[in-house]
C-alpha cells in the first residue's frame, strides 16, 4: 500500500521542522549555556581591566583591545584586495585559464585548517620578515586567511548584478571604471558586505593562526608591533590550563556578545545602505 | 471571430493607409549630407556572419524604421552605430559608419563620448536600481554635469520631451522600479535624452507595452524628429508605418530594401518586402 500524499506531506513537513529545531536548537544551547556560566562574571571591572596572576583574576581589557586590533587589521587589508581580486575576476577579464587558477586557488586556500595558516605566518611574517610576534603578523595572516571567503562572496554579489545594468550604464556612455564603481559595486554592496561580515566573525574567534602569530602577551597593546593576545586565544589558555573556569567561561560570553554585535550592526548597516541605493 | 472584430481590422487597416497617403514623401538629405552614413558594413559574431554589406543613410530630422523578421541583424545594426557591439568580445565587423563624416571605428574614437552622442533606448525597460531623479542625471553626470542647477533643468527637459513630467515631477525620489512598465519605458527614453545627443536609437522600444504607452512613445518620437536623427527597431510593422518617414527591410543580414515609408508600404519594390509587410512571413 501507498501513503496517501497527504501523509506524506504531514511527514516531510514534520521531518523538516524537527532538523530545523535541532539547528536552532543547539545554536540556542551554546549561546544559552555559554551565557549563563559567563556572564554572571562579566562585571565592569571584567571589562576595563587587565588581568591579574595569569587570568586568574582581574579582566580582559587587553584581550578586547588586541581582537579589536587583530581583527579589524585583518579585514582592512584582506577586503579592498578581495574586492579587487572579485572585480577583476568578474569584470575585467574573460573567463579563462587564468581565472580558473585564480579561483582555484581561492577556493583551495578556504579549504587549508587554520593552524597551517598559523605555521605560514609564523614562519613568514614573524620569522623571515621580521615582525615577530604581533599584532600585524596576526592580521597579515588572518588577512590571508579570509581572502577567499570576501573574494568568493564578493564575487557572487557582482555577478548577481543583473548584465542589463551593465548595458545601459555603457549605453549612456560610461567608461568600464564608472559602470563598475557607481552601477556594479552599488548593487552588489550588501552581498560584499556579507562577506565581509562573515570574515570578521572568522577573525574575531580564530584561535590557531593568532596563538602562532600575535603570540599571547597578557599586557594592553601600545602599538601595532605589541605582542597580544586575542579574547580567543585567552579562553583557550584559561580553559585548556585550568586557571580559572568563571573568567573562560566570561571571557566567551564577551566573545559571543562582540560577534552578535558585529553582525547585528553590520546587518542593520547594510539594510540602510541596501536602502539608500535604490 | 465575428464580424465586429473584423470590422474593427478593416477600420484600421484604413486609417493607417489614409495616413500613409496623406504622408508627404521625405525629403532628400540636406546638403550638409546625412547624419550617418553607412558603407557596405559587415558584421560577424565569432565567425557567423550576422550583417552582410549594409549600404545606408539616415539624414538629420528623419525617423527611419528598420523592419524584418527575428534574427534578421536589426539589433546588431543598431548596436553597431553606437559599438555596443564592441562589449562582446566574438564581434568583428568590416566597412564603414561615418557619422558627420567621421568614422566611428577609428581607433582614435572616444567610445564613451560617441555613445552620448548615440543613444540607445532597449526593448525591454532597465531602470537603474535607483531613485527617478538618479535614474536621469547619471548620464549628464558621467559626462562631468556637477552643477544642481543644470542637472535639475536636463531632468525636467528631458521628462517633458519623453512625455513623462506630468506623471513623476512629485515622484523624482522614488525608486524608479515604482513606475508602471510604459512609464519606465519613457524614463529609459528620458534618460537618453539628457544625455541631449545627436542620434536616438530604439530597439523595438514599444514591444512589451499596452497600446495607451505605445502611443505616448510614437507621440514623443514625432515631437522628437525636429531636433534628432532617429532609428527605429521595430517588429510591429503598422508602428514602422505610422512613425516613420522612411524604412529599411532587413532579412537574414541583408537590407533588401530601404526608401520612403509610403512608397514600402503601398509599392515595395521586392516581393519579399511585400510578402513581410502583408504578414506571409516572419
Amino acid at each position: 500500500m501507498r501513503a496517501s500524499p497527504r501523509l506524506t506531506q504531514a511527514a516531510s513537513l514534520g521531518l523538516m521542522w524537527g532538523l530545523a529545531a535541532a539547528t536552532i536548537g543547539v545554536l540556542a544551547f551554546i549561546i544559552i549555556y555559554i551565557l549563563a556560566h559567563g556572564l554572571p562574571h562579566v562585571t565592569w571591572g571584567f571589562l576595563t581591566e587587565s588581568p591579574r596572576s595569569m587570568g586568574r583574576e582581574g579582566g580582559v581589557l587587553p584581550m578586547i583591545v588586541g581582537t579589536a586590533w587583530v581583527a579589524g587589521l585583518a579585514v582592512v587589508i584582506a577586503a579592498p584586495v578581495g574586492v579587487a581580486t572579485a572585480i577583476y575576476l568578474t569584470e575585467y577579464t574573460r573567463e579563462g585559464r587564468l581565472t580558473a587558477v585564480i579561483r582555484f586557488g581561492a577556493d583551495c586556500l578556504a579549504g587549508i585548517p587554520s593552524i597551517i595558516f598559523g605555521l605560514f605566518g609564523f614562519v613568514f611574517f614573524v620569522i623571515t620578515l621580521g615582525m615577530g610576534l604581533s599584532i600585524v603578523s596576526g592580521a597579515l595572516t588572518l588577512a590571508v586567511m579570509v581572502l577567499p571567503t570576501i573574494i568568493r562572496t564578493s564575487e557572487e554579489a557582482i555577478r548577481a548584478v543583473p548584465q542589463a545594468y551593465r548595458d545601459v550604464s555603457f549605453g549612456l556612455g560610461s567608461t568600464r571604471w564608472q559602470m563598475v564603481t557607481q552601477v556594479v559595486l552599488r548593487s552588489a554592496l550588501p552581498g560584499i558586505g556579507t562577506g565581509i561580515v562573515l570574515s570578521i566573525g572568522r577573525s574575531i574567534s580564530e584561535t590557531a593562526a593568532v596563538m602562532l602569530t600575535a603570540g599571547s602577551a597578557l599586557g594592553l597593546p601600545r602599538t601595532a608591533f605589541d605582542s597580544s593576545r586575542t579574547l580567543a586565544l585567552h579562553f583557550y589558555t584559561l580553559s585548556r590550563e585550568g586557571i580559572s573556569m568563571p573568567n573562560a567561561y566570561a571571557t566567551a560570553s564577551v566573545l559571543i556578545l562582540a560577534i552578535l554585535a558585529v553582525n547585528l550592526s553590520a546587518y542593520w548597516l547594510m539594510r540602510r545602505l541596501a536602502a539608500g541605493g535604490r | 471571430m465575428s464580424g465586429n472584430s473584423g470590422d474593427q481590422v478593416a477600420r484600421e487597416e484604413a486609417r493607417l493607409a489614409a495616413a500613409l497617403r496623406s504622408r508627404e514623401p521625405p525629403p532628400p538629405c540636406p546638403a550638409t549630407g546625412p547624419k550617418i552614413a553607412v558603407e557596405n558594413f559587415s558584421a560577424s559574431f565569432d565567425g557567423a556572419a550576422v550583417l552582410r554589406g549594409i549600404t545606408l543613410e539616415v539624414c538629420p530630422r528623419e525617423r527611419l524604421a528598420i523592419i524584418g523578421p527575428a534574427s534578421s541583424g536589426k539589433t546588431t545594426f543598431l548596436r553597431s552605430l553606437n559599438r555596443l557591439n564592441d562589449l562582446s568580445p566574438a564581434f568583428s565587423m568590416s566597412g564603414r559608419i561615418l557619422i558627420d563624416g567621421q568614422d566611428i571605428y577609428d581607433p582614435g574614437v572616444d567610445v564613451a563620448a560617441l555613445r552620448r552622442r548615440v543613444g540607445m533606448v532597449y526593448a525591454v525597460p532597465v531602470p537603474l536600481p535607483w531613485t527617478v531623479y538618479e535614474n536621469l542625471a547619471y548620464g549628464p553626470r558621467l559626462a562631468g554635469v556637477r552643477d544642481r542647477a543644470r542637472l535639475d533643468a536636463l531632468v525636467e527637459s528631458s521628462l517633458r520631451s519623453a512625455f513623462l513630467w506630468d506623471e513623476v515631477k512629485d515622484r523624482l525620489r522614488e525608486p524608479a522600479t515604482n513606475l508602471s512598465g510604459g512609464q519606465q519605458q519613457r524614463l529609459c527614453l528620458a534618460r537618453v535624452l539628457a544625455l541631449e545627443p545627436e542620434v536616438l536609437l530604439l530597439d523595438e522600444p514599444c514591444s512589451g507595452l499596452d497600446p495607451i504607452s505605445t502611443a505616448k512613445i510614437e507621440d514623443a518620437l514625432a515631437d522628437l524628429r525636429s531636433r534628432y536623427a532617429i532609428v527605429l527597431v521595430t517588429n510591429n510593422t503598422k508602428q514602422a508605418a505610422r512613425a516613420s518617414e522612411r524604412t529599411a527591410f532587413f532579412l537574414m543580414g541583408e537590407l533588401i530594401e530601404v526608401g520612403p515609408t509610403v512608397q514600402v508600404f503601398t509599392n515595395p519594390a521586392h516581393r519579399r518586402t511585400s510578402d513581410y509587410i502583408t504578414g506571409h512571413f516572419g
